[in-house]
């Protein structure tokens, strides 16, 4: 009992001596600064009041609050220090921007994620699925081929956007195709692994009843491999965009996310860059977001997925 | 204790080499044994004694390096294709992905039942197993005891005329354990199934067989084969009566023997 | 190396079909050509055509090992600028755009690691930090950050910084993500029991750290670090595509612009070498770390 008083204080007092400490500091550089300083100090008490809570409210509140901290910090930030719009435009500025340019991100969007991206992604991903079934049966091939996936899937395959861009010309294709690329060897490589990963009780077991390959494939191999392949599907996703957006840096019609930004940095529309990103964001979120709620309804008996 | 009729399964001077990265280990040697309709035999011996290794010679899941083997007259891999056996694992192994009736419903789809035989058989090996309610559950709702049934409920599903066991209750709890062989009894007594088991506990061996094959290793080995004089009606309390007690007290004498000159 | 049988004859199959491809990619500028001087070409010459034309479609792989001989050791040794003659690699060498590549990419790596390692330190320690900064560090790794980098290039290279720095920042943001991710699980990776022993021995947080915590985190450490250097390499590349200062990301886009195309695949291929130098020497410590540890699977 008297062994915990004497403790619990000082560290309590010394977070708020610290606190008081920096504020006071900072007043003594600048106002402004001090006036960051504090907005920060009060953010972060309230969030470590906050994430003491063991809620589901709690859970949400603790990172949208430190996010909102950042935001007003930055919107704060700029106008104290009045940093000019081209380097730096305030969030309000973004969001102002977001609003008026609605047509011009939704048509970016249309371009890049769903012809480039999703065309690509689906086309990759099939491929790789239907690549890893086709040399399940050769350890041969599978010994050749993973090795080499692996070596491929630490490249910096965006490199081959210029090659692309040349072979299948400026349109969405030639993004798709990159995206192939991209996703292919890690989708192949999470395939080939989860179809391995059945026990060998379990093949045992279709081997007692006598079932044929695609029997055992079909029924056990495939099911069991299904985290392995949502693994890759949601890695791959991010790689997707990631490959439709920095393709056209290369060359693309006057249309696309990656096309405005690399354009709008040029022109100093320094909001459309930052409102495109935010899209992009939101757009690869939702992306994840949708594959991994698949992957909750498909693989619900997974231990992962039980909590 | 009537004679065997026929002989399901015939072992003669069964071999089987493993090569290895260590070298060759022999984990049968001259393996003797005929087993007949509607015995329960069990294996006993400590690991690495080849218990587990003949039983998947007997389920073509291993090929013997030497001798004969027939199960049901033909090869075993013959018998395999046959679906001639049920096989329960040491684990239910169960697939998480499918209830309980849709694991018992497996070895049907892919041996090709129709609809309604399938739904019939998957009501009728529940209700075998004590198992009735909880068809729509799926496997990691349920307790490991009712796993196993679940994975007994399976290996029975098509009617095989054999059925294989390996070490079905080595995970369970000794309460559990009691509960299961009380009930597994039953169940062979009803269906008058040729069951091969293999097991490491001496009480569960003297308990459910009517012939008992101790076994030895380095090399795998038969060391004693028991015929047991327990009636075939067996209470739980049958393992206090002294018959019970000398047939356990043989068992123990030809483990020990087979350790002394491993 | 039971592997190398069959990776040898995935490459060699690899390298057949880019000739046939070559050859098909290439035939129809070959046939172009030959309509024009008014001659038909014969099977053999359409193939010694399309794997000689000095701007194909898709360059020969011996054409391509001949311009990264020509821009590496040729330029170097005999080029009126290059390291022989002059006393410092030459501009239009490919080991010098590759250099300025590779510096950026050990910058950025080194301080997104480093951060990395100490946000996830803190996380690990600091409730707030865990529940408020976590989210967002795993929320980063599917959104594509890429994307804000020619912003920063060109932002940075309008206050005036420009050179290695702006691609190091990148480099550093995009492995600092995944370093964070990967070691805050590491750092976490002791299970209860473990925790439980070092309490029954009265250790301090700082004890737990060091004898428990960081030694556990090692596997994940290096798995994320893989990650991280590709990452950063990929970073250092597009970077260098907004503004023409060298690199092998510009000597890509001046390649497209020019139809360059051995030239493109060239600097694919040294991206391709200096990406698998840095994952196999993070690879390699990573092995002699965890040996010596006692944690090699």
């Amino acid at each position: 009992m008297f062994k915990q008083i004497p403790f619990a204080r000082p560290v309590g007092m010394s977070k708020i001596v610290w606190s008081v400490a920096a504020f006071v500091a900072a007043a003594l550089i600048d106002r402004s600064l001090a006036l960051l300083v504090g907005v920060w100090l009060v953010a972060w008490h309230v969030n470590s009041w906050v994430a003491g809570h063991e809620s589901r409210l709690a859970r949400m509140a603790a990172p949208t609050l430190f996010g909102l901290t950042l935001l007003v910090l930055w919107e704060l930030a700029v106008h104290l220090f009045a940093v000019p719009s081209v380097i730096l435009p305030p969030p309000s500025a973004i969001a102002a921007r977001m609003a008026t340019s609605g047509g011009i991100l939704w048509a970016d969007v249309v371009q890049t994620v769903f012809k480039g991206a999703l065309t690509g992604y689906v086309m990759g991903c099939g491929t790789a699925l239907l690549t890893a079934i086709a040399i399940d049966r050769s350890t041969f091939l599978q010994r050749g081929l993973l090795p080499v996936g692996n070596f491929v899937a630490a490249l910096p395959i965006v490199g081959v956007a210029p090659i692309m861009v040349m072979w299948f010309n400026f349109g969405w294709e030639s993004k798709a195709a990159v995206v192939v690329i991209m996703v292919f060897f890690p989708m192949l490589v999470n395939t080939v692994e989860g179809l391995k990963a059945s026990e060998p009780m379990q093949r045992d077991l279709m081997r007692t009843y006598s079932a044929s390959y695609w029997q055992t494939l079909f029924k056990l191999r495939l099911p069991a491999a299904m985290p392995f392949i949502f693994n890759g599907l949601k890695i791959t996703t991010t790689l997707a965009l990631i490959g439709a957006i920095v393709a056209e840096f290369f060359g693309s019609p006057v249309l696309g996310m990656g096309f405005r930004i690399s354009t709008s940095v040029g022109q100093l529309a320094l909001d459309l860059v930052w409102a495109e990103i935010v899209v992009a964001a939101v757009v690869g979120s939702i992306f994840y977001g949708a594959v991994a709620l698949l992957e909750g309804v498909l693989t619900f008996w997974h231990p992962s997925q039980r909590e | 204790m009537a004679a065997p009729v026929q002989n399901i399964i015939s072992a003669r001077n069964v071999d089987l080499t493993f090569q290895t990265a260590d070298g060759p280990i022999h984990a049968l040697k001259g393996v003797d044994l005929a087993i007949g309709k509607g015995e329960f035999v069990s294996f006993i011996g400590p690991s690495g004694c080849g218990k587990t290794t003949f039983l998947r010679c007997i389920a073509a899941l291993e090929t013997p390096t030497g001798g004969t083997l027939t199960v049901n007259g033909m090869s075993p891999d013959e018998a395999r294709r046959a679906r001639a056996y049920g096989y329960v694992f040491q684990a239910a192994g169960l697939y998480p992905w499918r209830t309980i009736g849709g694991n018992i419903r497996l070895p049907l789809e892919i041996m090709g039942y129709d609809k309604a035989e399938q739904a019939d058989r998957v009501a009728r090996v529940l209700e075998l197993v004590d198992l009735a309610g909880f068809e729509k559950k799926y496997p990691w709702q349920l307790s490991g005891g009712m796993q196993q049934r679940a994975s007994i409920a399976r290996a029975l599903a098509f009617d095989a005329d054999i059925l294989l066991m390996d070490e079905p209750f080595g995970a369970l709890d000794e309460i559990v354990r009691d509960h299961l062989n009380e009930q597994l009894l039953a169940l062979w007594a009803r269906t008058e199934k040729t069951i091969g088991f293999v097991t490491h506990s001496i009480p569960e061996a003297v308990y459910l067989s009517t012939k008992i094959v101790v076994m030895s290793p380095r090399p795998g080995r038969i060391t004693d084969i028991i015929e047991s004089p327990l009636p075939k009606e067996r209470p739980l309390d049958i393992r206090d009566t002294p018959e019970f007690i000398a047939v356990a007290h043989r068992v123990r004498e030809g483990l020990r023997a087979g350790h002394q000159d491993a | 190396m039971r592997n190398l049988g069959p990776v040898l004859t995935v490459v060699a199959v690899i390298l057949v079909i880019w000739y046939v491809a070559a050859v098909g990619l290439n035939a129809a500028w070959a046939r172009d050509q030959a309509a024009r001087a008014g001659t038909e070409l014969g099977f053999s010459e359409l193939v010694g055509q399309t794997l000689s034309q000095s701007r194909p479609k898709l360059p020969a792989p011996h054409q391509v090992a001949a311009e990264i001989w020509q821009s590496t050791w040729v330029e170097e040794t005999q080029g009126r600028r290059g390291l022989i003659k002059s006393g410092s690699l030459s501009q239009r060498s490919l080991v010098y755009h590759a250099w300025l590549t590779l510096s950026a990419t050990m910058v950025g790596f080194a301080i997104g690691t480093g951060a990395g390692v100490l946000l996830a330190v803190g996380i690990v320690y600091n409730r707030a930090m865990d529940k408020s900064v976590m989210p967002w560090a795993i929320a980063s790794q599917t959104i594509p950050i890429l994307a804000i980098a020619p912003m920063i290039i060109v932002v940075l290279n309008s206050i005036g910084i420009s050179g290695l720095l702006p691609k190091a920042i990148i480099s550093a943001y995009l492995s600092f993500f995944p370093v964070v991710v990967g070691m805050v699980k590491g750092l976490r990776s002791p299970d209860a029991m473990q925790l439980d022993l070092l309490r029954t021995y009265s250790a301090g947080p700082a004890q737990a750290f060091w004898k428990l915590r960081l030694p556990a985190s090692m596997p994940y450490f290096f798995a994320s670090l893989k990650v991280g250097v590709a990452a950063s390499l990929v970073g250092a590349i597009v970077g260098e595509l907004p503004v023409q200062q060298g690199g092998l990301g510009a000597r890509l886009l001046a390649g497209s612009y020019y139809g360059q195309t051995a030239q493109i695949w060239a600097a694919l291929f040294a991206a391709a070498a200096l990406a698998a130098v840095l994952v196999g020497i993070v690879g390699a410590v990573q092995k002699r770390t965890l040996t010596r540890m006692g944690m090699a699977r």
